[in-house]
């Protein structure tokens, strides 16, 4: 990471600043996703005020949530594979950390700068699959079991058109770096016309659609919740685990969500930046310093839209049965996916 | 106009409940920084007014549940003019309503031929300790003080409420 | 085609039999999973007992009784107004009609009738609570579904409800407010401006839900052609209200009993449904609550003045006899079947409850069906359960 304050750095203080930038850059997400959206968001689409105790208009009941977690009795099934059940929450918040490493948060604000980024992203988020199966089959309980069960198939069901998705954007960039993404989109022009950049939303948003949608089964979110689904198998994979660990899984879950969000805003909406034409920038070099802070911002910003939508959609949706997700991913989403990979690329080579 | 997909209208529904919360506010109350009050006939909790309780018994074998527990004695109380004799009345020693039996049925409220019962909305008595839910004579005494006067009835009703 | 030579069928029938020993001993044939007593989605504690193969249900049988409270028994050393507080308790969320058949099986065997003022205003907190109690169903189908917001947006409106309720009889969950010969006392002032106001919201709320739940693509998928009933299978399981409509059958006791209620002084519509699935069932109950809110708009415009008890004598004693009376409850017919001989109380009191002849149809129906479609069928048939137990 080039430094941005002009001052040299040695190679053990610029790794700790790696590992506390990638903390900080999963939990301030997944903090301010429940706050915004879950704790009060929700509340307000239910017509009540969510909570409002724990500091000015319930601002701490983050914090107070965490430590109610922390001091419970970490209690496990008797008849539980004992390694394996601590094992799998660690494996979902690994994932979750693997693939932050990967996204740029501004010119030169970056952890690794893959040549195959998005190639990278999306085999780590397949991490996560791994953690919730044997969440569900290691904890000695029959409903953990079903969803277990249920969020195999869903989720590797759902990464296929995620990919497919990705691939259109691919084509129209040119290359698997996610910076080289976001230098395509505020570089770009459409047709001549560089006031907006070429965010690959408009031209791509077929791709667009369809990424959200599996994002939001990715996330096991409503309506794809099916290994959830709360009213009848109380909480699925996550049943037995209470205390720490379901923290654990609690962040996880929304810290994947805003990482998600941050790499769709990344691949459709223009990232980090704005369209360079506005301040007469043409290429990475010339980006001015200070768009190293104001870069994080802008796509926080934008995390907050997606995921705003993300949301909304959870709030406000039944869920599917399986077979009905299934059928939705394998015949509906996966050969819309290919013909617009395909009309990308025609129309790429036409232009 | 062609027909927007129920999907669409079920966002448009959570988003305009949304907005009416953050314009108009919400639906719930900040209890315990604002109350509601209930409406006057609400059961809350019974009242007792001594000086009417001949002790009866009539409320303690209509309780479906026997909660109320009534002792009392006969003493003979002063002639009420000169030269009468003197009179058998009924003295109440204790007249206590074990509240976590009550079911809040009002049967001893109507019950009662000489209104020594009354309905209060107060509903702010929970304790710690169950055995300080057996209210005594003296605090049901004190319950007359929350009770309300009996609201006007609708058009064309027979006669004045009584509560 | 060759026939099996017998050394051939002796082996195949050899490894048949091995493969039922593993299976009796690994039991890899099915999965047994207990839903419930303690349950997010059944109404209470309701037990029931799948085989799954899968995801797919082989045999379901439902297993009630947890929450029996005795009520035929505690009846029988009871008064009869004490009997009317402890029957409330019976379907706690449209408590109100669970006092009517009672009161009106004991007004029968003495003989008298209510005011007309009384049966109106009776009538009026009838619908008032069926609403109360559909309302709830319809929220609580959303949760059942996965939709989390629709139910805070019934036990919102819900609230306006019960505060009418509370207003009048002074509970808000069990008003105990029927007495033989009457009511406990009249509407107090400004009810009935109030009614008015609360009948519009609810309408409102019906069209929200619409929109939210019922016109939802998701919600039909999931509705549509699960869990359906055909007509005379119905009929034959005893089912009432609104599945039984939903299947067709056109079965509704107010309009098609003469009881001394105001249900004929109204102008209102039975709605049926030709289905049978599940979406029938929540579709009726949906229109059967836009349909009450008509009912109450019209009766309260229409309230007849005079008294609101009859002159009945203070300790009222009921002459011997048996007398039966079923009403159109919100959960389906329920009915009451009281034995006197001449005392202060029943002697002996049999409660018809309309869940418990709903939930027998379970295990007919649950066969073959998906671990998330029993969730579904057993939201859209609707039961309560202090009315399958009692």
């Amino acid at each position: 990471m080039v430094s941005v304050l002009a001052v040299d750095l040695p190679y053990w203080a610029q790794s700790l600043l790696r590992v506390l930038g990638g903390l900080v850059a999963v939990l301030l997400p997944a903090g301010t996703i429940v706050y915004v959206f879950l704790f009060k968001m929700m509340s307000f689409m239910q017509s009540r005020l969510g909570p409002m105790e724990a500091g000015p208009y319930g601002s701490m009941q983050l914090f107070a949530e965490v430590g109610k977690w922390l001091q419970k009795e970490d209690i496990y099934p008797e008849r539980a594979d004992k390694f394996i059940f601590k094992l799998a929450p660690l494996i979902v918040l690994a994932s979750t950390f693997l693939l932050v490493v990967v996204v740029p948060f501004g010119p030169d604000a970056w952890f690794t700068n893959f040549e195959a980024g998005i190639f990278y992203a999306l085999a780590v988020s397949s991490v996560s699959v791994l953690g919730i199966l044997i969440a569900g089959w290691a904890s000695a309980n029959k409903y953990s079991l079903l969803g277990g069960l249920r969020a195999a198939g869903q989720l590797i069901a759902y990464e296929l058109p995620m990919v497919l998705a990705v691939i259109g954007v691919v084509i129209q960039a040119g290359s698997m770096n996610l910076q080289d993404i976001v230098l395509a989109q505020n570089a770009g022009s459409i047709f001549g016309w560089d006031g907006l950049g070429n965010p690959y939303v408009l031209t791509q948003f077929v791709g667009f659609v369809i990424f959200m949608i599996a994002v939001q089964a990715e996330l096991t979110q409503a309506p794809f919740d099916m290994p959830i689904a709360e009213s009848e198998l109380v909480s699925g994979y996550m049943t037995e685990y209470s205390g720490f660990r379901f923290l654990i899984f609690f962040i996880g879950e929304f810290a994947t969500a805003g990482v998600f969000a941050m790499i769709a805003s990344i691949l459709f909406l223009g990232g980090w930046g704005v369209p360079f034409a506005w301040f007469g920038w043409t290429d990475m070099d010339s980006v001015d310093n200070w768009m190293n802070i104001v870069g994080p911002l802008i796509l926080f910003t934008k995390m907050m839209l997606v995921v705003f939508v993300v949301m909304w959609v959870r709030f406000s949706y039944p869920r599917f049965r399986e077979d009905q997700l299934q059928r939705f991913a394998w015949k509906v989403l996966i050969p819309i996916s290919l013909v617009n990979i395909m009309v990308t690329a025609i129309l790429k080579v036409a232009f | 106009m062609p027909k927007i997909p129920g999907l669409f209208k079920g966002l448009g529904v959570t988003l305009g409940t949304m907005s009416r919360t953050v314009t108009e506010g919400a639906n719930t109350v900040q209890y315990p920084h604002e109350k509601e009050t209930p409406p006057i006939r609400a059961r809350g909790v019974i009242a007792l007014h001594e000086g009417n309780c001949t002790s009866c018994m009539l409320c303690a074998r209509s309780c479906p549940d026997w909660c109320i527990y009534i002792e009392g004695h006969k003493e003979l109380a002063p002639p009420r003019r000169a030269g009468g004799k003197p009179r058998q009345v009924n003295k109440l020693d204790r007249f206590d309503i074990d509240y976590a039996l009550c079911m809040y049925c009002g049967i001893c409220v109507e019950v009662c031929p000489f209104d020594a019962l009354f309905w209060s909305p107060e509903y702010e008595y929970s304790e710690p300790r169950i055995a300080d839910l057996l209210h005594d004579k003296a605090k049901l005494g004190e319950w007359m003080q929350t009770v309300p006067e009996a609201p006007e009835l609708e058009a064309g009703a027979d006669k004045k409420g009584k509560k | 085609m060759t026939m099996l030579t017998d050394r051939q069928q002796l082996s195949y029938i050899a490894a048949q039999a091995a493969d039922a020993r593993v299976n009796l001993e690994l039991e890899t044939e099915g999965m047994t999973l207990n839903i419930g007593p303690q349950h997010p989605a059944t109404h209470g504690t309701l037990r029931i007992i799948a085989r799954l193969d899968g995801e797919q249900v082989v045999w379901a049988e439902p297993s009630c009784g947890y929450m029996h409270r005795g009520y035929e028994k505690l009846t029988e050393v009871r008064t009869f107004p004490q009997v009317t507080a402890l029957v409330n308790r019976i379907d706690w969320l449209g408590s109100f009609a669970n006092e009517v058949p009672f009161i009106l099986a004991a007004e029968k065997l003495m003989g008298i009738e209510a005011p007309a003022r009384a049966q109106h205003i009776r009538t009026i907190l009838f619908e008032l609570s069926r609403i109360a109690n559909v309302s709830l169903f319809l929220g609580d189908l959303g949760v059942q579904l996965g939709a989390i917001t629709p139910v805070f947006m019934a036990f919102r409106d819900r609230e306006y409800v019960l505060n009418l309720i509370e207003g009048a009889t002074g509970g808000r969950f069990h008003p105990n407010f029927d007495r033989i010969g009457g009511l406990k006392d009249d509407l107090p002032a400004g009810w009935i401006d109030e009614t008015r106001n609360v009948m519009k919201k609810l309408r409102r709320f019906c069209d929200e839900i619409e929109d939210l739940l019922f016109g939802n693509e998701i919600f039909q998928s999931r509705t549509r052609g699960i869990g359906v009933i055909p007509r005379d299978v119905a009929m034959q399981y005893g089912l009432s209200g609104a599945n039984l409509r939903a299947s067709g059958v056109d079965w509704d006791l107010r309009r098609d009993q003469s009881l001394p209620m105001a249900w004929n002084k109204a102008d209102w519509k039975v709605w049926t449904h030709n289905d049978g699935d599940s979406f029938a069932r929540c579709w009726v109950r949906l229109q059967e609550v836009r349909e009450s809110t008509k009912i109450v708009d019209q009766l309260i415009e229409t309230i007849p003045a005079g008294p609101v008890m009859t002159k009945v004598p203070r300790i009222i004693k009921v002459p011997e006899g048996e007398a039966w009376v079923a009403t159109e409850n919100p959960l389906g017919e329920m009915g009451y079947y009281v034995v006197s001989k001449g005392d202060l109380g029943p002697f002996r009191v049999k409660i018809r409850s309309a869940s418990f002849n709903n939930m027998s149809i379970t295990p007919w129906l649950l066969k073959g069906v998906y671990v998330p479609d029993i969730i579904t069928i057993l939201a859209s048939l609707y039961f309560i359960l202090g009315d399958i137990d009692r």
